[in-house]
């Protein structure tokens, strides 16, 4: 059910990913302020937005899942918050590295990104403890839903509300997605985007298919043995 | 101009880029474990359905 | 055994919230058991800060810091503790038997917060203001009051949606403050602004609307998906 179209994407995912590298090493020019260095921003800012994009996308799947009351939805659900938790780790190591190489701190209160995501992830956290501490599985589906509905609503106004502080107290120092970024820094930024988005539906698929396949396997273990069970 | 001088600030590129690998690779690592887990129950169950049919013979009822 | 047939249209909402509210209200004045605390867990959580950052009298930021993060602790008791007895006595399955709708419920719960916290504020800002202000409050009061209410509906409405979110998980009093800390952060952030320039020296609202608007964005935003999704709750 899960893992339909799964080789095309995998085979996308592949190539877009050595194209993106391949643009991001011998493509992309260097940046006059902060030279090699920027080149984290390629693996930093697209991590970023797709782990947003997906806590957004599972609070969506969280209201189809209310809505139809069909329980592959909170599937889908929980492996894109799942997922996206793991990128919001990757994207929090990968600011701090940026952080320190550019200004020598391993932590910047002035990038509303970064400040935004820790807050977003620490609040994700607290969807695991939620799941698992409800034991019924058809209120566990409609808890988590809940939660990922409110979580996701959540990210764009966080989001905001940071950057507005931001403004305010520290001017913002690393300019990064701006308008100013030349034509062959854009191109490669949006291969490096579109690689990250096809490897996060890649893996997204690939962990539903492998969730899917274990639950059948229940299914299927229940069905032989009936008199074993006591 | 960067805090760090370009050699040093390799570094933190690599490291940044090798952190994205690693979290892949991690995570192929562990859904190895999982369908290897898979495939090993699925045996475990198709041996026991054929057990199951094998007895149903045994005791004389038709073969479906 | 036949029963008679009651012809009687299904209670509306608002009347069964209100009746929900007058319970939970008259319950906490008999027992006493939220207000008082979280008064006077911000009382001593003033005397902490004093303390802790050695300090006689704040101003500005600092004090604008002090205040709603403390008010804003005081808040995750009242949240904790907001479905209590209905966990205690079973009471969710007896409001469940009735014909009930779940929203009248988040309207009860909420309101309820919104005027504990309301409580706690009449007594916890003038503590703030004698034991660690060090400008004037008065001249602060009116939009700070504004502030309050507009932080108080953002909490209560996310606090009623938290608090029963967590309610039948098992380690509910780990879970409350750890999912509704982040979740008010955008409220922090725009009150504390706010706060800030009313509680120095020089009293300057600048950039309040900005602030307001903040809030209000929050306020709307969470009350609308509260109460649009409570009614997935406790649906046993």
């Amino acid at each position: 059910m899960f893992s339909r179209g799964i080789k095309p994407l995998a085979i996308a995912t592949a190539v877009m990913t050595a194209v993106s590298l391949g643009l991001v090493f011998f493509y992309a020019p260097l940046d006059a302020d902060q030279g090699f260095i920027q080149k984290i921003f390629y693996v930093h800012v697209p991590l970023a937005i797709v782990a947003l994009c997906g806590f957004v996308a599972g609070g969506i799947m969280g209201v189809i899942h209310l809505r139809t009351g069909d329980r592959s939805w909170d599937a889908r659900s929980y492996v894109a918050i799942h997922m996206s938790i793991i990128l919001g780790v990757a994207v929090l190591v990968t600011g701090a590295l940026w952080a320190k190489a550019a200004w020598g701190h391993w932590w910047l209160w002035d990038e509303p990104v970064l400040v935004s995501f820790l807050v977003v992830f620490l609040l994700y956290c607290v969807y695991y403890p939620l799941r698992f501490s409800i034991e019924d599985p058809e209120r566990q589906a409609r808890y988590s839903s809940v939660f990922a509905i409110a979580a996701g609503a959540f990210v764009p106004i966080n989001f905001a509300a940071v950057r507005m502080a931001e403004a305010f107290t520290h001017p913002r120092v690393l300019s990064q997605t701006g308008g100013s970024m030349p034509g062959e820094m854009r191109l490669t930024f949006i291969a490096c985007l579109v690689a990250v988005t096809l490897l996060f539906v890649t893996l997204w698929k690939f962990e539903l298919t492998a969730k899917n396949a274990s639950a059948q396997l229940n299914r299927l273990r229940r069905a032989l043995e009936p008199e074993g069970v006591s | 101009m960067p805090a760090l001088p370009l050699d040093e600030a390799g570094k933190y590129v690599a490291a940044a880029y090798i952190v994205f690998f690693t979290l892949i690779v991690v995570y192929v690592a562990i859904m190895a474990a999982k369908v290897a887990r898979i495939d090993r129950e699925l045996t475990e169950l198709t041996d026991l359905a054929e057990q199951q049919r094998a007895e149903r013979d045994r005791d004389g009822e038709p073969v479906a | 055994m036949s029963v008679p047939a009651v012809d009687r249209p299904p209670p509306s909402t608002f009347s069964t919230a209100r009746a929900i509210l007058r319970k939970d209200l008259a319950i906490e004045l008999r027992t006493k058991e939220s207000v008082p605390a979280m008064t006077l867990f911000t009382v001593t959580v003033f005397v902490l800060f004093h303390f802790g950052l050695d300090r006689d009298t704040l101003e500005g930021d600092l004090a604008s810091g002090v205040l709603w993060v403390t008010l804003l602790l005081a808040a995750v008791i009242g949240v904790s503790r907001l479905f209590a007895t209905e966990r205690d006595q079973g009471g969710i399955d007896g409001l469940l038997l009735a014909p009930v709708d779940r929203t009248a419920l988040w309207i009860a719960k909420a309101t309820a917060l919104f005027l504990y916290l309301t409580a706690v504020e009449l007594v916890a800002v003038p503590a703030f203001a004698i034991l660690l202000l060090g400008p004037d409050l008065l001249p602060a009061l009116p939009v700070l009051a504004l502030l309050l209410v507009a932080v108080n509906i953002g909490v209560a409405a996310i606090g009623a949606l938290v608090s029963a979110l967590a309610a039948e998980t098992r380690a509910h009093e780990l879970i409350v403050p750890l999912m509704l800390l982040p979740l008010v952060v955008p409220l922090l952030i725009a009150a504390a602004s706010a706060t800030e320039p009313l509680l120095r020296g020089d009293q300057g609202a600048e950039d309040l609307l900005r602030w307001l608007g903040l809030l209000t964005l929050y306020d709307v935003v969470f009350v609308l998906i509260a109460a649009a999704v409570f009614d997935f709750l406790l649906d046993d």
